[in-house]
């Protein structure tokens, strides 16, 4: 299925201050991967993540959504595609109650009343916060609030999932029911992530980002056991593929 | 200077929420047409920023006090003027609502005073010429702080015009603008001095920040290039002629109807309007509250006519002759009697008084009563 | 600051307020806003010496208290706060008027009499006002006043002023805390660093506001602000609509007090 789609050909993007973000990136995405976006703070993720959006747009290369050209024209059909769950949940619920929010994506395409409020019970339902539906956002703990941005998205029923540092301040719990969460989503899945712990568990596939270049795109678990070369992108091998503490025995396949 | 509803008249109340009512709309109009969407959620985040800024203590040096900012200047200068002034419209709207700091029917009045003036008096005539040269740090400095000073001038002349105009007060005139003027032109001196402040500070961290409705038009060009997406598809919206005669029209008809309406509710002692009047044209009758009923006052008489006229309930009169009972009606109704309020009114109205009193508080104790009973009886 | 934590206080506890479940609650929010401003009206519309004719009006308040199950104390406390400014103006009112009035054989100073009215009336409104938020919530007055045709875009950026206003104190508050952490003699932010701290505030909300804008228009925000269904006038919310009226109607045209002073009386004889 070929809408399924994300496809980067060599990519380039300046900023207006010039700083060269994004230096030939090439990649695709195919319908159903789970891809893990890493790299030190810099590197150009959350730079990629726009170019995705169309929120800026490349100077240099295509970026394609299915077949369609990432342009300001085609932005309304990319958008409707595309999910995009900000790092700061606190940007993304502006609306006075999680109802008005998670209401506000399907609204703006505007459906009938009935049916927005079916796609606003199943987004919600999904997620697993149907009792806060009369919430307003500041009265939601962090946890909280991560759901709720990722039902605000969901109403939509985008093909590809878009999010950008989904378990960033988090406490133990709500980071594992996010995780939980995005295990059981067979959308396309694109994250950007410090906490590799996670993009192990949850991503098939992991591309790593350095000084806006791709220095890595492959497997998970290939990527993720790789010191040498998560050492060198400013990165480390995460815990949880660490050998263990106390009796020195490793869990993954450590490549040395 | 935000003004409470106690202090107000219905006539004057209506007459300023008219006005700005349709200054906003016509803000609304030309947001919608001239600038493009982004506009909205700044907006809303700059009116959250200025309300919390409100709050702010900033010392001011050698007299051990605090001033605070009101924003209005600063909102024109990051927003421009219709964005700004429908910003101050909703900071304002939530103070009055939320905090009881202003009234609910004096929300035009206060929008009008902290709003209007600053965007579209003083942003435009003072604050804009002044930069036309280009912008730098002196001239942001010298704008900010005479923009500031005349803008809140307006805004406590017009606090003083009001509330005279509503006779609800003894102040006179003279004693009332003696008594904001200086104030306010302290309050004026500081907010200048915090809005230079800031709006330096910014213009030479984010210059774009300032130059964005400094010089919209230009701008949107410059910034609009492929690199920062305005972010919508704006399917072709005309930037047209906003119909300003078409929202004048319908706010004078508007406010010619509310004050006609209203002034069915008008004061029979319009005491503080004519005082202004007496003392503008000269024609000097101290006002000492102890003439006799001058029921021969032309302006009484007219305002009188235009109360028969609109009056919906013709038996009953604002009539300064105490001696006119209503024509209908077995119970006997207590007139306004003008200037003065007859003594026999004051003295057997009382008791009644206190009884009307306490039984409104009995029949609230009955209602909290039976509730408890019910809360009791579903437990 | 503790102006900042106390507004905070305040609006989330009459969020907390508005989501109760009473009769008053569930009344419809245009009635209601409705029979406010007409309540406000009329109360403003009595002349300044009048005190005797405003009793009746204080039914209206009282009543909705009752009935609305708002905490008595929180509630006479801001009526209480939001009194100072029209106290320092009417207390002017007895050294300008200097007219006596004979009331029940004692001469008192029309002054007096009309500054009370405006005590009066400043209880009355403001209390109507508070009345009207405790029990409807931002959410709802919104609604309101789209059916009262208010422009869709103002009421947007007005639910968006409301919506951050909090995390803009809580931003406020941090910086200022921090500061004067760091600057404990000072009683305020000094000169040299107005321009800085709220131009970097002003900076960090300028771009909060470019990322608000960006999730609206990921989620196809256009401009037009599209609103739900809103909840239809039922025969209950007219009548109740016209029975308020119809009283403040009555209570301003008639002298309630001396009615029921004067019917006493003739019970008494």
């Amino acid at each position: 299925m070929s809408h399924h789609k994300l496809e980067f050909k060599n990519v380039h993007f300046t900023y207006p201050d010039g700083n060269k973000a994004i230096n030939d990136v090439s990649f695709c995405i195919r319908h159903g991967e789970s891809v893990g976006i890493i790299g030190a703070n810099g590197a150009g993720k959350s730079t990629l993540l726009m170019l995705m959006m169309g929120i800026v747009f490349a100077c240099q290369g295509e970026i394609l959504v299915g077949d369609i050209h990432v342009t300001k024209k085609t932005l309304p059909m990319i958008r409707q595609r595309l999910g995009m769950v900000f790092q700061n949940p606190d940007d993304q619920l502006f609306m006075t109650t999680v109802y008005d929010d998670v209401a506000f994506g399907p609204r703006n395409y505007k459906m009938d009343e009935e049916d927005v409020v079916k796609k606003v019970n199943y987004a919600l339902e999904v997620v697993g916060i149907s009792h806060l539906k009369d919430r307003a956002p500041f009265k939601l703990s962090g946890g909280e609030k991560r759901s709720v941005s990722i039902a605000t998205v969901l109403s939509m029923q985008p093909d590809i999932l878009i999010m950008d540092e989904p378990t960033s301040s988090l406490d133990p719990k709500s980071r594992r029911k996010v995780i939980n969460l995005l295990k059981s989503f067979e959308h396309t899945k694109v994250i950007t992530s410090h906490d590799l712990d996670m993009v192990y568990e949850v991503c098939n596939r992991v591309i790593v980002l350095k000084d806006g270049r791709i220095m890595s795109d492959g497997s998970a678990g290939e990527i993720l056991t790789n010191g040498g070369l998560l050492e060198e992108c400013g990165l480390e091998i995460p815990l949880s593929l660490k050998s263990c503490p106390r009796c020195g025995s490793t869990i993954g396949r450590v490549q040395e | 200077m935000h003004m409470a509803d106690a202090l107000i008249s219905p006539a004057v109340g209506g007459t300023m929420l008219a006005a700005t009512a349709g200054v906003a709309a016509y803000s609304v109009k030309k947001i919608q047409n001239d600038i493009d969407e982004k506009k909205i959620p700044l907006m809303g985040v700059m009116g959250a920023f200025v309300f919390a800024a409100q709050m702010i203590n900033f010392s001011i040096a050698g007299t051990g006090s605090s001033g605070h900012l009101a924003g209005g200047m600063l909102l024109a200068v990051i927003l421009g003027p219709y964005a700004g002034f429908l910003t101050m419209a909703s900071v304002l709207f939530i103070q009055a609502l939320f905090f009881a700091d202003g009234g609910l029917l004096a929300f035009g009045c206060n929008v009008f005073n902290l709003g209007f003036y600053t965007c579209f008096i003083v942003y435009p005539l003072i604050y804009k010429r002044l930069m036309l040269k280009g912008i730098n740090s002196g001239r942001i400095f010298g704008a900010s702080v005479i923009s500031s000073i005349v803008g809140l001038q307006l805004g406590a002349f017009s606090v003083v015009l009001e509330t005279l105009l509503s006779g609800k007060t003894e102040l006179p005139f003279s004693a009332f603008l003696m008594l904001m003027l200086p104030i306010h032109l302290a309050i004026g001196i500081v907010e200048g001095l915090i809005t230079s402040a800031v709006v330096v500070f910014v213009w030479k961290a984010r210059p774009e920040i300032i130059e964005a409705s400094y010089n919209e038009k230009e701008t949107i060009k410059r910034y609009s290039a492929e690199q920062e997406n305005i972010g919508t598809y704006s399917p072709g919206k005309s930037c047209g002629n906003v119909p300003i005669k078409k929202v004048l029209v319908s706010l004078i008809i508007a406010t010619i109807i509310i004050g006609g309406v209203l002034s069915w509710f008008a004061s029979s002692n319009p005491d503080g309007l004519e005082w202004s009047i007496l003392k503008v044209t000269g024609r000097m009758e101290l006002e000492t509250s102890n003439n006799e009923s001058d029921t021969s006052s032309e302006i009484h008489d007219i305002l009188s006519k235009i109360q028969e006229k609109t009056a919906f309930l013709p038996d009953y009169e604002f009539k300064a002759d105490d001696s006119v009972m209503e024509k209908s009606g077995e119970v006997p109704v207590e007139e306004e009697a003008w200037p003065a309020v007859s003594p026999e009114t004051s003295v057997s109205g009382i008791a009644g008084g206190a009884l009307t009193l306490a039984l409104c508080v009995f029949i609230g104790l009955i209602i909290g009563f039976v509730k408890k009973k019910k809360m009791r009886e579903a437990a | 600051m503790p102006d900042l934590m106390n507004s905070l206080y305040n609006l989330r506890l009459l969020d907390g307020l508005a989501r109760k479940e009473t009769p008053v609650h569930r009344m419809h929010p245009l009635v209601k806003v409705l029979v406010t401003l007409i309540f406000l009206v009329f109360v403003i519309s009595f002349d300044r010496y009048e005190v005797i004719r405003l009793m009746p009006f204080f039914l209206y308040p009282v009543i909705i208290f009752m009935l609305s199950d708002i905490p008595a104390i929180p509630f006479l406390k801001r009526i209480v706060i939001a009194m100072p400014f029209v106290i320092g103006i009417g207390i002017l009112n007895p050294l300008f008027d200097k007219q006596t009035l004979v009331i029940s054989g004692v001469a008192v100073s029309g002054g007096w009499v009309s500054f009370f009215s405006i005590l009066i009336k400043s209880v009355l409104t403001i209390a109507a006002g508070i009345l009207l938020i405790a029990t409807t919530g931002m959410d709802k007055i919104a609604a309101a006043l789209r059916m009262l045709k208010i422009p869709k875009i103002f009421v947007l950026q007005l639910l968006l002023t409301y919506r951050y206003i909090s995390i803009l104190i809580e931003e406020v508050a941090r910086t200022v805390r921090a500061y004067s952490l760091r600057a404990p003699m000072q009683k305020g932010i000094q000169r040299s660093a107005w321009g800085s701290l709220v131009g970097q505030l002003l900076i960090r909300t300028y771009d909060r506001g470019q990322r608000v804008y960006q999730a609206m228009c990921l989620r196809g925000f256009t401009g037009e602000y599209n609103t739900g269904n809103y909840a239809r006038l039922k025969t209950g919310d007219y009548v109740h609509l016209l029975c308020w009226t119809l009283f403040f109607v009555i209570a301003k045209i008639y002298n309630i007090p001396l009615l029921i002073e004067s019917m006493l009386k003739g019970v008494i004889r």
